[in-house]
């Protein structure tokens, strides 16, 4: 599984200053400010409120995806997936909305609120490209476990306090005509002359904050010990699939057996069919954890590369906000205040700490809790398997135990 | 003039192998010692009065026929009458040491002085059916340890036979320790030895064979090769089912390595790493057991083979008893042709005397009276040899029904054993991870 660099390792940041006017309407995060509504200070308190309640009775927006159909037309072919919303947040004029959303859309979605959100962490979709040849793309068991993936995501960013209210994303959740609204998006890009700027190495800075010392590191070898899980567990796959193929050989011996016998048919003849059942078993645990457990495991590999990508991004905003700090010094001259602009950088990277720092502890959380579910999950799935088979040799015993009548 | 034909052997009523216990009522039980009513006559067999163990094995150093230096492994046969027991005492056991090559060669003894009886088999001379973990070697422990179980078992299944726990050979194999081998060459049983039957794909063109034996003979074919398929796809299925469990071993290790970075979740996942490694481990003792039930689908697959040379040996006394007619018959006809002075069939003799001029009337006399002498005698042999046909397949049949009913008994303990142990294999499993799955709910 090696192509972990795909679209969310490549960075577009903005360079503020040079492309939002002064008079622009925008919070110090970026997030731009909804003019449809009376934006009372409140309401934009609310939006800034970074704990987040989980809980359902709080939740104002619910996200689904599910209902994978096929569309083949004269160019090509590709599987949409139903999108449902249901809300009673101002923001949506309605509350619900039902419509179709292929992959692409999700990939654009997620680059629009990496550039329009670029102090925040986005959830990682799965992966673009697939092997043709390799994997069948339309295949049921790809689509649902894409369909899950695709899931996951627009529930994190559901959930999100922040992300929740992206333009993007609204209109994602329900515009009919998804393919105009790209297209005015990108021709407010090319007049506005964003320059794109891809981010690499480190910054030299004086010191990073606490809380994203010592995270770097820990991506790190987080990122290793997931590669080594799914690893792991391929080879568990391989060589429980190859276990499968021998026992699909040895049960029917059995049976072969028990044609040439009176008395031990029955018994034989017994035994062949219970290990039948271990195999059906056995090929449900290895599907399930193909596509349950592996692609989760994969997902979180490339939301901790998202994670280190976000903080390279917060050292590139310190390393601006200190050399321009360092330029200021150096001019001898005595001010009473700071220039505007060094002030605007300062805020910058304060409201990037903090937009990071609540990004961080939810996905420490949500890390926790999705690890715990998957490490279950997949303890439990081998416990159902063991319980499937323990049933079949267990129901055996009498059958292999019964005395034949006397003739 | 009528041909003696050899009497026709399919006795009593057309049986089939799957009517045996019907057709086994009804036989002369009662007359034959290996008789049906197996019950009563247990009480007789040895088994019951001596306890047999192979107790030790051990390996030594001698030399072998050629007087070259070999290596061997000797087992320590140990017996003790059962009574001495039973009273509260503990006598001492008598003992004595053989090795494998003596087990061959009383065994080789049986099968010649008993050939109607299906004789237990050996286990294996050489490991066969292995996966890979196990070792090939006939010195690896785990082999000899093996052996030493098989040898026992070979032990205790001809001491509880009721017709050849009597024999002396055998009994003097368990309780003298010298001059066993030159008792038993003694006996000259090599020379007894039928070299056709070694021949085992020789096949003898046998007009009138019971059928009930045609079938087994079949069925032993069938079976040996069903066991062996059996066999070796259960070593594969070993193979694969260790490398399954071993891999899981991993996960102990990157547990342990991912907890030391995870405040939280560190202990979870270190405690379920090490229910990991204890599944990991698990199926070496479990992978070990079934190897016991290998060993016994083993025993049958060889007794399969001992019970095809019963068949064989019941055509090769069809066939000389068809061959001793038909030369009988020939004989008869020569008679028949020189006394009559007409020629039935072309003879060599015939067209040589045509050719040539008759006989005398002495010199046909003559004749006349050496092949009544030799009717006379072929008579009496085919006679005997009808005997000893019928008798063959009396006291044949008598124990090939003996060890179907035993084989049935066995082979289904056996499967039992298997699925117990497929159970323990599960409940095992699905301990591990409820512990596991313990663990990461605690993460």
């Amino acid at each position: 599984f090696s192509s972990q660099t795909s679209s969310h390792s490549r960075l577009l940041l903005c360079t503020w200053e040079q492309d939002f006017a002064p008079e622009d309407l925008s919070l110090p995060n970026g997030t731009p400010v909804d003019t449809s509504s009376p934006a009372s200070s409140s309401s934009l308190l609310n939006r800034l409120q970074l704990d987040d309640d989980l809980d359902g009775e709080t939740r104002d927006l619910f996200v689904t995806v599910d209902d994978p159909k096929k569309h083949i037309c004269t160019m090509e072919t590709y599987i949409t997936y139903r999108v449902t919303t249901k809300t009673t947040r101002a923001e949506f004029d309605l509350p619900e909305y039902s419509i179709r959303r292929r992959y692409q859309d999700f990939d654009w979605l997620r680059n629009k609120l990496e550039e329009s959100q670029p102090t925040h962490l986005i959830p990682p979709l799965p992966e673009k490209f697939v092997m043709k040849g390799v994997v069948d793309r339309f295949s049921e068991e790809f689509v649902e476990t894409r369909r899950k993936a695709l899931d996951k995501f627009l529930k994190r960013i559901a959930d999100h306090p922040v992300l929740s209210f992206n333009e993007h994303f609204n209109v994602f959740l329900t515009a009919k005509d998804l393919n105009a609204y790209k297209k005015q998006g990108m021709a407010l890009l090319s007049k506005m002359g964003e320059s794109v700027k891809y981010v690499t190495g480190s910054y030299k800075l004086r010191s990073r904050p606490l809380e994203f010392a010592a995270v770097g590191d820990y991506l790190d070898t987080f990122v290793l010990k997931l590669g080594t899980i799914d690893r792991i567990a391929q080879r568990i796959i391989k060589e429980e699939l190859e276990y499968l193929v021998e026992l699909r050989e040895y049960g029917p011996v059995y049976s072969t057996w028990g044609g040439l016998e009176v008395e031990l048919a029955e018994p034989l003849e017994g035994v062949s069919a219970c290990i039948g059942n271990c195999c059906t078993a056995l090929e449900e645990l290895s599907d399930d954890m193909t596509e349950d457990f592996l692609p989760v495991l994969r997902e979180y590999i490339l939301y901790s590369e998202s994670m280190k990508n976000v903080l390279k991004k917060r050292d590139q905003v310190q390393a601006e906000y200190e050399a321009k700090l360092e330029a200021v010094a150096l001019k001898k001259e005595e001010r009473p205040k700071m220039p505007a602009d060094v002030e605007k950088c300062q805020d910058r990277v304060e409201c990037f700490n903090a937009d990071l720092k609540a990004d961080m502890e939810r996905w420490q959380n949500n890390k926790r809790q999705d690890f715990r579910q998957l490490l279950m999950g997949m303890a439990d799935k081998n416990i159902q398997y063991y319980e499937k088979c323990l049933t079949a040799w267990e129901s055996i015993i009498p059958l292999l135990q019964d005395k034949p009548e006397t003739k | 003039m009528e041909r003696p034909e050899a009497e026709p052997l399919s006795a009593s009523g057309s049986c089939q192998a799957g009517e045996a216990e019907a057709e086994a009522g009804s036989g002369p039980a009662a007359e034959e010692p290996g008789g049906r009513a197996a019950g009563t006559m247990m009480e007789d067999c040895l088994s019951k009065k001596i306890e047999i163990t192979v107790s030790e094995a051990e390996k030594r150093t001698g030399r072998n026929a050629m007087n070259m230096q070999e290596i061997y492994t000797a087992y320590l046969i140990e017996t003790r009458a059962v009574e001495s027991q039973t009273e509260g005492q503990c006598s001492p056991p008598d003992s004595l040491w053989r090795r494998y090559s003596e087990f061959e060669l009383l065994r080789n003894y049986l099968l010649v002085n008993y050939p109607h009886i299906v004789v237990p088999p050996l286990p294996e001379k050489r490991a066969e059916f292995v996966w890979h973990k196990l070792s090939a070697d006939n010195m690896d422990p785990d082999f000899v340890e093996r052996r030493r179980i098989g040898l026992e078992n070979f032990l205790i299944r001809v001491a509880s036979h009721p017709i050849i726990c009597q024999d002396k050979i055998f009994y003097s194999f368990l309780t003298q320790e010298g001059g066993w081998k030159e008792m038993v060459n003694e006996t000259g049983f090599q020379l007894k030895a039928e070299s056709r039957l070694k021949a085992l794909n020789a096949t003898f063109r046998v007009k009138n064979p019971d059928k009930r034996f045609t079938e087994l003979k079949h069925y032993s074919d069938e079976l040996q090769s069903v066991i062996s398929h059996l066999l070796r796809v259960r070593a594969r299925v070993a193979d694969r089912l260790y490398g399954v469990y071993k891999v899981h071993g991993n996960y102990g290790r990157v547990f342990s390595e991912w907890s030391a970075i995870e405040k939280e979740m560190g202990d979870g996942l270190q405690s379920a790493g090490h229910h990991m490694d204890v599944y990991a481990a698990s199926i070496d003792d479990i992978l070990e057991e079934e190897e016991h039930y290998a060993d016994q689908l083993k025993e049958y697959l060889f007794y399969a083979e001992a019970l095809r040379a019963v068949c064989r040996k019941h055509e090769l006394i069809q066939y000389d008893l068809e061959m001793a007619a038909q030369d009988l018959a020939s004989k008869k006809q020569q008679c028949e042709e020189l006394a009559t002075g007409t020629l039935r069939t072309f003879s060599l003799k015939g067209m040589t005397s045509k050719l040539f001029g008759q006989e005398s009337p002495e010199q046909r006399e003559g004749k006349i009276k050496v092949l009544e002498e030799q009717i006379h005698d072929g008579e009496e042999q085919l006679k005997s040899k009808n005997v000893e046909g019928r008798e063959f397949v009396k006291s044949a049949w008598a124990d090939i029904e003996r060890f179907k009913e035993q084989k049935n008994h066995d082979l289904k303990e056996a499967l039992i054993n298997y699925a117990v142990m497929q159970i323990s294999m599960c409940k095992k499993g699905i301990q591990v991870w409820t512990n596991a799955k313990e663990c990461f709910s605690k993460m």
